[in-house]
């Protein structure tokens, strides 16, 4: 398809502006640029025919099935939106005064309260916009708490393998040494090397759970135990925490800081660069270290609060104001019991997938999962040649996303599947059957698979080109 | 595990690293056939400098690929003698020709890991394959 830029017609607008009836204040010559920026010039109808274009070329959950594992690709009621397009939300400006927003705060005061009841933690910041964002405050404010105790030996954080890969990411970049604790045979967090690896140089702790195998790990509370004795701190990757919203809270089981993907969990929208919204909840002995500025109550007037010990600001003013509207949005039509109902369903449904799938496939942890569950084609590709990848391409012909391919790192040819509570049987059994389809089709004829997908816009990329040579900008043409 | 190319005169280690000694306390290192199939197409690689140190089980070097990033363990201690940085701008060296593609030269190598044959080394990674983890 063509670029925004090729189809650029000098002169092409979408908009006249009617004649000026102020005076014209110059900008000052130093302001101004020695070039005009090269826009696209387009007319309204090029531009609306390239959206759509694009749009056409993708597929989101509104096209289909999207069991992509770890992403929680779950339905956006549009009542999200339309509350989002409130114009006292909308049309509101971040320098206001805190007196004219009441009513801003006060959203974000509420959802504070009521992620805080979910995930049974005391406070929360929604200046952290994304999931690593996220953690990467959380961790700080463990190296904050450790440092304000004059523990500044406090460098090793100990991360199961099988935890989301931007845990260890998350602590190196803190400056923390990562120490990596193996799964045991069922894919839990093996305590005897934890035990031999805590000690007085560990800060603390990052436990993906459910982790990336789709399990929850029947031992958490002696793990969070082995952490706190050792006097670290416990840190939950909460990106995973739709099977259990309402059923059991991280803070109960010992955690002392979260975070949360609302673009996951909490139904806001989710993909292609965000914005999102990562908060960063924690227990009253890491408060004063959140990230600032947060919203506290004083009688019945909101404002911002400025903690001295805070970490400082990690995103201009207060995170992705908007998003958060739209999580509230979802909580309150969801209701008190709705969380659980959510949890359950999510659970429900990838039983039934996993069940399902493995008469042919074979599951890499059997037994009762979480929101997702891993399959391992390491069986098919050597009988067959047929790999994870090319199960995936098959796929799309189908109309569905593909599951996630290759990851968790500790299963072979590993396709993660998360179907999500949103989906109903019908289109759950349709996929089922497309699956079984393919694993008959590696079997009777693999060149078929190796050679898919045949339908969509774009086949197989050039993913080593992509990733050595990217191209990121337009080159115009020389004049 | 056919058409996988695993030197005997190497030695091999479960994190699929292969080692070629020099001398006694000399070494290059390298990944394996199998690891690279498994990894797929590779975009980048972290190498370390000359001059630094290699312990075992530590991370010295990590590899993307179009799958994933992977981390690679020093088998033995020493000290970093040479490093082969043509690879850094030409990572697909590593699928075309793994034993050629060593990553560091190891020298005053002062202790060893217990390596595996050739022969161990193939048989650990068909029970890998037929465990799917």
């Amino acid at each position: 398809m063509q670029l925004i830029f090729e189809r650029s017609r000098e002169g092409r607008r979408c908009a006249l502006l009617p004649t000026s009836d102020v005076d014209i204040k110059e900008i000052p010559a130093e302001f101004l640029r020695a070039q005009a920026p090269k826009l696209p010039m387009v007319s309204e109808i090029d531009l609306s025919r390239h959206y759509t274009e694009l749009e056409k070329q993708v597929h989101g959950v509104n096209d289909g099935f999207y069991p992509l594992g770890s992403c929680t690709m779950k339905y956006n009621p549009q009542v999200n939106n339309e509350m989002a397009g409130l114009p006292g939300f909308a049309n509101i400006h971040p320098l206001q005064d805190e007196a004219s927003v009441q009513g801003a705060l006060e959203l974000l005061h509420t959802t504070k309260e009521y992620l805080c009841e979910i995930t049974g933690m005391d406070e929360m910041t929604f200046q952290t916009s994304a999931g690593a964002h996220g953690e990467f405050g959380g961790v700080l404010m463990i190296k904050a708490y450790h440092e304000s105790r004059g523990d500044h030996h406090r460098k090793k954080i100990m991360i199961p393998d099988a935890a989301h890969g931007t845990n260890p990411a998350t602590a190196t970049m803190a400056g923390f040494t990562v120490v990596t604790i193996p799964s045991d045979e069922n894919g839990h967090v093996d305590l005897e090397k934890l035990r031999a690896e805590v000690g007085p140089d560990t800060a603390g702790l990052m436990l993906t759970n459910p982790n990336t195998l789709g399990l929850f790990d029947p031992n958490i509370l002696e793990i969070t135990k082995i952490i706190h004795d050792a006097g670290g701190l416990c840190y939950y990757d909460g990106a995973n925490i739709n099977p259990i919203m309402g059923v059991v809270r991280p803070g109960d089981m010992g955690f002392d800081v979260i975070h949360l993907n609302l673009h996951k969990s909490f139904s806001t929208p989710h993909g292609g660069g965000g914005p999102g919204s990562g908060p960063v909840g924690c227990k009253n002995i890491l408060a004063p270290f959140l990230p600032k500025y947060n919203v506290v109550k004083e009688g019945d007037k909101y404002r911002f609060d400025n903690s001295e010990q805070s970490i400082g600001m990690m995103k201009g003013f207060y995170g992705n104001f908007l998003v958060n509207v739209r999580a509230l949005s979802y909580l309150m039509t969801l209701g008190a019991e709705g969380p659980k109902q959510v949890a359950e369903n999510a659970t429900l449904n990838a039983n039934y997938m996993m069940e399902k799938l493995a008469h042919k496939f074979d599951v890499a942890y059997p037994g009762i999962c979480m929101h997702e569950f891993v399959v391992t084609m390491n069986r098919v590709k050597r009988e067959t040649g047929v790999n994870a990848l090319d199960m995936a391409k098959g796929m799309l012909d189908y109309g569905i996303h593909p599951p996630t391919m290759y990851f968790p790192i500790l299963v072979g040819e590993a396709l993660m599947f998360e179907p999500t509570e949103t989906e109903s049987k019908e289109t759950m059994d349709e996929a089922i059957e497309i699956y079984l389809e393919l694993y008959d089709k590696a079997y009777s004829d693999p060149e078929y698979l190796k050679n898919a997908p045949y339908n969509t816009p774009i086949k197989r990329p050039d993913e080593v080109g992509a990733a050595r040579n990217p191209k990121v900008r337009y080159i115009f043409p020389e004049n | 595990m056919k058409n996988m190319n695993h030197p005997e005169h190497l030695f091999y280690t479960k994190s699929h690293e292969w080692i070629l000694f020099t001398d006694d306390t000399t070494a290059k290192i390298g990944i394996t056939d199998f690891a690279q199939d498994e990894l797929g197409d590779l975009v980048f690689i972290n190498l370390p400098e000359e001059g630094d140190e290699v312990e075992i089980d530590q991370v010295f070097a990590d590899l993307e690929s179009v799958k994933a990033v992977s981390d690679i363990y020093g088998p033995v201690n020493g000290k970093i003698s040479a490093v082969n940085e043509i690879l850094m701008d030409e990572p697909e060296l590593i699928n075309s020709d793994p034993y050629g593609a060593w990553f560091i030269e190891v020298s005053d190598i002062t202790e060893k890991m217990n390596f595996l044959s050739a022969a161990e080394y193939i048989q650990f990674c068909e029970e890998e394959k037929e465990l799917g983890h």
